[in-house]
């Protein structure tokens, strides 16, 4: 006993040589610690407590002390208490030598602790374990993107087609879904989302009716804003507004149905009884839309003209009759027409995104979040691009 | 065993509004016990597990960690309990968007001021208690049944925990899984000293590593046994030994 005091006392005194020798280090060594080593035959002692709430020694510091041991004693007759720091040290401590061949004795450790490193040694990690996922440089992650994009393209049609088999057992009453969903996705599309269309309606037919107005103005020409909004709203924005507000209402609700549906396996469970998650789940959807959408572009139409009617009444004083007799003048049926028929290809297209990323989830949650906020992204770019086609085309045909 | 007492259900009643599930329970599961709680389906042990960890409150009666009152102490104290325990879910309840690394490294970083490093050196070593070793950058979705359920414990024992809960550990494994995973969890109990506490019908497992134990009753809405699962076997109430021998009697 008063030997080994002797020699912690010495181990203490060579201490700051040790710490010139290892210059990372800079705190002071480690209580808990002591080791000492002659002729080949070192003695690591864990003293005191181990805690991961306080400070913990760490193995990569002392290793060098260890170099030349042939064999290292374990000894823990000092130590109080012990966590997982202590068992972190020691199966570095005998990775370490086992790495080099040397024995270590563990006889004197605590029953607990042994029997935890055998645990921790009982099963080898595989030979090549898999290295973190490093970002991809700026070329790759670019060449990544544009493949996926380009499989997306076959996936899209693939699932276009699948619809439209879908919608022909629909057709002649062999599909599979029940009747009580569809009446429960058109109320949550259509009246459900009346508040909103509203009030983007109203606040869009306001900002036409100003910006014309202002124009209009220089001639004094205020009543030709009801032209400008009753045809601006009715044939284009009433459409493209309720496009954007399915979009993200709609189609990101679609997606995440779909997409926790499959996380749950409940798609595979369509699958394995033979029911067609397509006929069950996608094309009820897309119906609802269907259905609805013209409705809710009429509808933001209406209550556009109004919102126009109102400014151009109350800032710009034009009078109640002479504008709505105005309004009625400048439209037609074509207009009604461009517009209901522009609001359900957006529709569709918003129903046909949602679902298509809804169906092509993962498992994960992170999953869920991904194929929404793809829903949303996928359904305005199909709005755009579809927008842009249909002017021209009519544009071209004259309407 | 029950000399040492750690965790104390005192005349503790729970229901869902007016419904009760159950009433008047009252054990006590003793330091470094394997507590495992019994009972045919739908009798309420889940939710029984829940008020212990303090996901919800009992409608009359309480727990008592240590002789003290888990439900009257303060937000904070209640919380600093909780960090004593570890718990693992039915299905693993693994965050799936993170690796198993940062799945078990999670409680770690938000509770111990550790560094970086050390964090990840202890996150290795926890994966490979459970035989997880080197699959720190996989994600939950990329491993099977078992290595979730094993994983799942890694993260219970993140920090350390007195207490183990264990809401159905083996269901859904294959019976060497399963018996890999009650050896393992014997294993952990005598290395770490910690008690567990398990909600379980499995009958090999609670024969195989279960020292004491609690039978709640569907029917009477109260517990009916408690004690040595071998014992209740043997003598316990009918109920209780039909349960325990797969209805033969």
């Amino acid at each position: 006993m008063q030997r080994a005091c002797a020699i912690h006392i010495e181990e203490w005194h060579r201490e700051p040589q040790a710490r010139m020798a290892d210059d990372e280090s800079t705190e002071a060594w480690p209580t808990q610690l002591a080791i000492r080593s002659d002729a080949g035959e070192a003695h690591v002692e864990l003293r005191g407590s181990w805690s991961l709430k306080g400070e913990v020694p760490r193995y990569a510091r002392v290793a060098s002390r260890l170099a030349d041991a042939r064999r290292v004693h374990l000894d823990a007759a000092g130590l109080e208490s012990w966590d997982s720091s202590a068992v972190n040290f020691l199966a570095a401590l005998l990775r370490d030598c086992r790495a080099r061949a040397v024995a270590v004795e563990q006889d004197a450790l605590p029953d607990g602790l042994r029997r935890l490193l055998a645990l921790a040694f009982a099963v080898p990690p595989p030979a090549e374990p898999r290295a973190p996922a490093s970002a991809p440089d700026l070329l790759a992650a670019v060449g990544h993107g544009f493949i996926k994009a380009w499989r997306d393209v076959p996936a899209m049609i693939e699932f276009a087609g699948e619809i439209c088999l879908s919608l022909a057992r629909f057709c002649t009453g062999r599909a599979r879904y029940r009747h009580g969903d569809i009446a429960w996705l058109v109320e949550g599309v259509g009246p459900r989302a009346l508040p909103i269309v509203s009030l983007i309606s109203f606040l869009v037919g306001t900002i036409l009716a100003y910006m014309g107005a202002v124009q209009l103005a220089l001639f004094g020409a205020e009543i030709y804003i009801a032209d400008l909004v009753g045809i601006g709203m009715v044939r284009e924005v009433a459409a493209l507004m309720t496009g954007i507000i399915l979009a993200g209402r709609t189609g990101a609700a679609y997606a995440a149905q779909l997409g926790t549906m499959q996380v749950n396996e409940e798609i595979d469970a369509f699958r394995t009884l033979g029911v067609s998650p397509i006929d069950y789940l996608v094309l009820p959807r897309m119906l609802a839309l269907l259905m609805m959408v013209p409705l809710l572009t009429l509808y933001a139409g209406l209550v556009g003209i109004l919102a126009g009617m109102l400014i151009a009444v109350t800032v710009f004083g034009v009078g109640v009759h002479e504008y709505w007799n105005e309004t009625l003048s400048a439209l037609n049926l074509t207009h009604f027409a461009v517009g209901v028929v522009k609001g359900t290809v957006y529709g569709g297209l918003v129903a046909f995104a949602g679902c298509l990323r809804g169906m092509q989830c993962g498992r994960s949650a992170q999953a869920v979040g991904e194929a929404t906020t793809a829903a949303v992204v996928l359904g305005i770019l199909l709005i755009t691009i579809s927008a842009s086609v249909i002017t021209i085309v009519f544009q071209e045909l004259g309407i | 065993m029950a000399a040492d007492a750690h965790i104390e259900v005192r005349d503790l009643t729970m229901a869902y509004g007016d419904y009760v599930i159950q009433r008047d329970l009252n054990f006590t599961v003793g330091r470094g016990d394997i507590f495992v709680i019994m009972g045919g389906s739908g009798c309420g042990k889940s939710t029984l597990l829940k008020q212990m960890i303090g996901l919800a409150r009992p409608a009359r009666g309480t727990v008592l960690y240590d002789g003290e009152d888990y439900w009257a102490a303060s937000e904070e104290a209640r919380v600093e309990r909780q960090r004593g325990f570890g718990v693992l879910f039915q299905a693993g309840a693994l965050w799936s968007s993170l690796t198993l690394a940062e799945n078990v490294a999670l409680p770690l970083q938000e509770f111990t001021g550790l560094s970086a490093d050390l964090i990840d050196e202890i996150v290795s070593l926890k994966l490979s208690l459970v035989g997880l070793g080197g699959f720190e950058n996989f994600y939950p979705s990329e491993i099977s049944g078992g290595m979730k359920k094993r994983a799942g414990l890694a993260r219970a024992m993140a920090l350390d925990p007195g207490i183990l809960f264990f809401d159905e550990p083996s269901a859904g494994l294959d019976p060497i899984s399963s018996r890999r995973l009650d050896d393992l969890i014997l294993e952990l109990r005598d290395s770490l000293g910690a008690t567990v506490v398990l909600v379980t019908h499995e009958l090999a497992s609670i024969f195989a590593i279960a020292n004491n134990s609690v039978f709640l009753d569907a029917d009477t809405k109260t517990m009916i046994a408690t004690g040595h699962p071998q014992q209740l076997a043997t003598s316990g109430p009918d109920k209780v030994r039909s349960f325990l021998r797969r209805g033969e009697t």
